[in-house]
């Protein structure tokens, strides 16, 4: 058990490999992205649904009051970039948690029981890894409507693969090792031992498949916003500021920039982080 | 091998059935009654009930879903609520815009991925090394919708140098023959429409493309370290071969494996990849076909090209493994 109270050698010890630069730049975008998701009110000038004609396509003005421009309605462009960062956290975090428990939960399931068991889970698994990346997302999105929760349904049901993956080979791994071993001849029932002495090992490797899917979740996002296909359009994102963007590309290029950039910024950050951590915590972890 | 072949062939079917029903069943979760995407909503009842007779929606989800099953083996999907007509014959006549802007983006993928892939394990932590570790996370971070619209900007836009949509412009008179049109402007002589095709291509293939090249770029780069390593690189250069030599023809022989199966990994996925690019660029493919699909309501479509993309999708993972198997004869024994 890892003690709470960490003398500062020893944290340099564990957390320095997050002082390269590669981790830095990661973890910046990522603290970045929760303060404005978090702040978004506090943060943005305007109103981001506040259209004014009048002010319609200004371009960028470095000190004025719309510093990133005007959309083609009238709305600050900074504004709806940091509502839009609001978005993408929420539903990129919402995807990663129940993706997540779900996962885990089946994966640690079936390599720690094997069997009968597993070979249901995996045919269960196999059905959803059939569909080609993002297209079950559209077929969801498209029958079901657009919303919040059908999103990150539609979002997460692709997403939780990798976690069972990662947890399954774990588990089987773990199952026989001495300390499990001995917790269960011990008497612990096979719940008590999942709980304290399985899951605790596949911590680590849940973080670097949870910072991918994180990445993964942001742009499946956009694409689907993009698309036309994400959460109703009156709330601003990236993907569909991008998809509004396109109409105008050839008066108002600033459209098109910034909300990009804001996209490639984050999942840059994001990846670079998960390579970080994933060289720290589990090499073996490539593309699940 | 052909045991392991059939073996894995029969897999296939259960999962390519369970596909069918969990699609067929988001169908039947949708709210709305399709009935009212195929009439007008001030037709009468009778005229209603006459449209649903038709189009056997009148029937229970179960019967509408083995008649669906029944037909859909042999080879008919349905009709398109929109374009009245067969959703096969409607995928069919796309299909080759698709495949042709697959085939140009991995080609592209693979020509620039490969060498980078090579040369920066040749050289680890040099210059070259960077640039290709650059080059290969800005692939996998660039949303390639966004790559598109800027790169429709700048050479569309600013630099008036590629046509910005479709395949071909308008009034090329070019005969379909395969439905590649770089391949049917060859085969007609037409280098005029070669040269145009070609022009239109670039962009989307590049969009495309980039992604997958970031990914071979590094898939190619680790197992190159990896073979590099090996005593019997070692072994070669104590021998005197030259490092070209020990380059290419040794290690890079066996990182070949990894390299190819990432690429047909990454090209069934770059078929529904597609469906972004072609919604930029306006590219008349399946992807815009769903799209468009999609916007009308159009459920036997949609439910057809969802299908139609998984099937292609798991036959070519199917013979990615199989190629697989028949390079490295272990994994048949599993």
């Amino acid at each position: 058990m890892a003690s709470l109270t960490l003398s500062s050698s020893s944290a340099r010890a564990r957390f320095g490999f997050l002082l390269t630069p590669k981790a830095l730049f990661g973890l910046t975008v990522l603290s970045a992205l929760v303060i404005c998701g978090l702040f978004a009110p506090l943060l943005a000038p305007f109103d981001p649904a506040k259209q004014d004609l009048m002010r319609a396509m200004i371009a960028p003005q470095p000190g004025g009051p719309h510093v990133l421009g005007t959309d083609h309605v009238g709305r600050d462009l900074l504004s709806r970039l940091i509502y839009g960062a609001r978005v993408s956290l929420l539903i990129a975090a919402a995807v990663v948690l129940f993706s997540g428990a779900f996962g885990v939960a089946l994966g640690v399931v079936s390599g720690y029981f094997g069997g009968r068991t597993d070979s249901v889970i995996q045919k269960f698994l196999e059905v959803f890894w059939a569909f080609p990346p993002l297209l079950l997302a559209i077929a969801i999105v498209a029958f079901l409507g657009q919303g919040l929760g059908i999103v990150i349904l539609a979002l997460a049901s692709q997403r939780w693969i990798p976690y069972c993956r990662m947890s399954r080979a774990e588990a089987m791994a773990l199952r026989d090792r001495e300390f499990v071993v001995a917790a269960r001849s011990l008497g612990a029932g096979h719940l008590r031992v999942l709980w304290h002495h399985i899951l605790p090992n596949i911590l680590p490797s849940t973080l670097v498949v949870g910072t991918f899917a994180m990445a993964t979740a942001i742009i499946s996002e956009a694409a689907l916003s993009f698309l036309g296909l994400g959460v109703p359009p009156t709330i601003p994102t990236w993907g569909g500021m991008l998809a509004d963007a396109r109409s105008y590309i050839s008066t108002s290029w600033w459209m098109a920039l910034f909300p990009g950039l804001c996209i490639f910024v984050t999942l840059l950050g994001i990846n670079l982080l998960g390579d970080v951590l994933r060289a720290r915590l589990d090499p073996k972890i490539r593309n699940l | 091998m052909l045991g392991y072949t059939v073996r894995r062939l029969f897999g296939v079917i259960p999962v390519l059935f369970l596909v069918s029903l969990l699609v067929f069943a988001l169908m039947q979760a949708a709210p709305g009654d399709p009935v009212s995407m195929l009439i007008s909503d001030e037709a009468s009842a009778e005229d209603r009930a006459r449209a649903a007779e038709a189009w056997g929606l009148d029937q229970p989800a179960p019967v509408q879903y083995l008649n669906f099953v029944r037909n859909a083996l042999n080879g008919d999907f349905g009709t398109s609520f929109r374009y009245r007509e067969p959703v096969m014959a409607l995928v069919l006549d796309r299909l080759p815009a698709t495949l042709e802007l697959a085939l140009f983006a991995t080609l592209l993928a693979v020509l620039v991925g490969i060498p980078l892939g090579v040369l920066s394990a040749a050289r680890p932590n040099s210059v070259l090394d960077s640039i290709g570790s650059v080059v290969g996370f800005f692939g996998i971070s660039m949303p390639n919708f966004w790559l598109g619209i800027m790169m429709i900007l700048v050479f569309s836009g600013y630099m008036n140098l590629l046509p910005s949509s479709g395949r071909e412009p308008w009034g090329m008179g070019l005969d379909r023959v395969t439905g590649f049109l770089t391949l049917d402007a060859v085969l007609q002589g037409r280098w005029d429409a070669l040269a145009q095709a070609l022009r239109h291509l670039a962009m989307p293939a590049i969009v495309l493309g980039t992604s997958m090249m970031g990914i071979i770029m590094q898939v190619t780069r680790a197992s190159m370290l990896e073979n590099l390593g090996e005593d019997y690189i070692m072994t070669a250069r104590a021998k005197g071969l030259s490092g070209r030599t020990v380059l290419w023809r040794h290690a890079f022989r066996n990182a070949l494996v990894s390299v190819i199966t990432i690429t047909g990994l990454e090209f069934g996925a770059l078929i529904s990849g597609a469906i972004i690019v072609e919604t930029v660029f306006s590219w008349p493919g399946i992807g815009l076909l769903l799209i468009q699909g999609i916007t009308f309501r159009d459920f036997p479509l949609i439910v057809g090209l969802v299908l139609i993309y998984t099937s292609l999708f798991v036959l070519m993972n199917l013979l990615i493994d199989l190629a697989y198997s028949l390079v490295d004869p272990r994994i048949r024994m599993r």
